[in-house]
């Protein structure tokens, strides 16, 4: 039983940062890496790993565009990356039950 | 089973969900002073234009251009120091939490408030300029409580309640039109300075 639990937690997840860009990318439609690195407080190369290995498994996606001339990364999260948030949640809950 | 790490994740996600979705560093004290700048504009306006005639009888006060220009200007004043103020202490208390004041979700705050305010504005202009001055105090409630309500799912909970204290008061203001004055008192005065008492007591 619990095995089957442990199967649903993703290793994905199991970092606290990886964590906390799911946390605030599904609640928003998308935030830019400014935004990411205030609200979690890490540093520029912290952050940039993070979100690499999230886009590695697809769970991420980002689109460049240009604000005043500067380019700005958005992030958003994909369904696919929704869809394992969810599962992730819901095996910790049903640890914690 | 570290059972503790997992508690410690879900406190985290639902802090950064909270944190990402709303702009939480509304300052209560712009609120207390926003209204106690709208019971100075109602002061003023009481003493300059309407003193003098029956409370019970505004609506058959008749309003001289001179008098209506004192009233706009009052009323203008009035915007304009709320707005300074509420922008003033928001900006304070960004600051002292660390946070920046121009991210998206004050953008989307501010996006969401003013639909429903300028829309409201417009209106009331329209209703100025063929002389219906008594439905302004009514629209004003109305529009702004319609704008809180609409905001407030980008920042404090309280808002909500706050707005929709403000389109009750709106209303009954839009029934008992000839009590405008007061009502106008008690939305912009008086429930938002409760209001605010109880945001910067909470947060």
């Amino acid at each position: 039983m619990v095995k089957e639990i442990l199967k649903d937690l993703d290793k994905a997840f199991e970092n606290r940062i990886r964590l906390g860009i799911m946390s605030a990318l599904v609640v928003n439609d998308y935030l830019d890496f400014n935004a990411l690195k205030e609200l979690l407080e890490v540093t520029d190369g912290n952050l940039a790993s993070h979100l690499k290995a999230l886009e590695k498994s697809e769970y991420i996606t980002y689109k460049k565009e240009f604000l005043d001339r500067k380019p700005n990364t958005n992030y958003s999260a994909t369904d696919k990356g929704k869809e394992a948030f969810k599962k992730h949640i819901n095996a910790i809950e049903q640890l914690l039950k | 089973m570290d059972k503790e790490k997992y508690i410690e994740d879900l406190k985290e996600i639902k802090d950064i969900m909270h944190r990402s979705k709303r702009f939480i560093s509304l300052s209560g004290l712009s609120g207390v002073s926003t209204g106690v700048v709208a019971l100075i504009g109602v002061f003023l306006a009481y003493q300059i234009v309407f003193k003098g005639n029956d409370y019970l009888v505004h609506h058959a006060v008749g309003i001289s251009n001179e008098h209506l220009s004192y009233l706009l200007l009052i009323a203008t004043g009035t915007l304009v120091l709320s707005v300074w103020n509420a922008i003033f202490f928001t900006h304070r208390k960004t600051k002292k939490q660390n946070q920046s004041v121009w991210n998206i979700q004050t953008k989307q705050l501010l996006l969401n408030l003013l639909i429903p305010l300028i829309t409201g504005g417009i209106l009331c202009l329209l209703f100025l300029a063929k002389g219906f001055v008594g439905v302004l105090p009514p629209l004003t409630l109305l529009f702004y409580g319609l704008a809180l309500v609409n905001g407030s799912k980008y920042t404090l909970p309280e808002i909500r309640n706050l707005g929709l204290i403000e389109i009750l008061v709106g209303l009954i203001a839009f029934h008992l039109v000839e009590y405008g004055l007061f009502f106008w008192a008690l939305g912009f005065g008086l429930v938002q300075i409760i209001y605010g008492l109880i945001i910067q007591r909470k947060y």
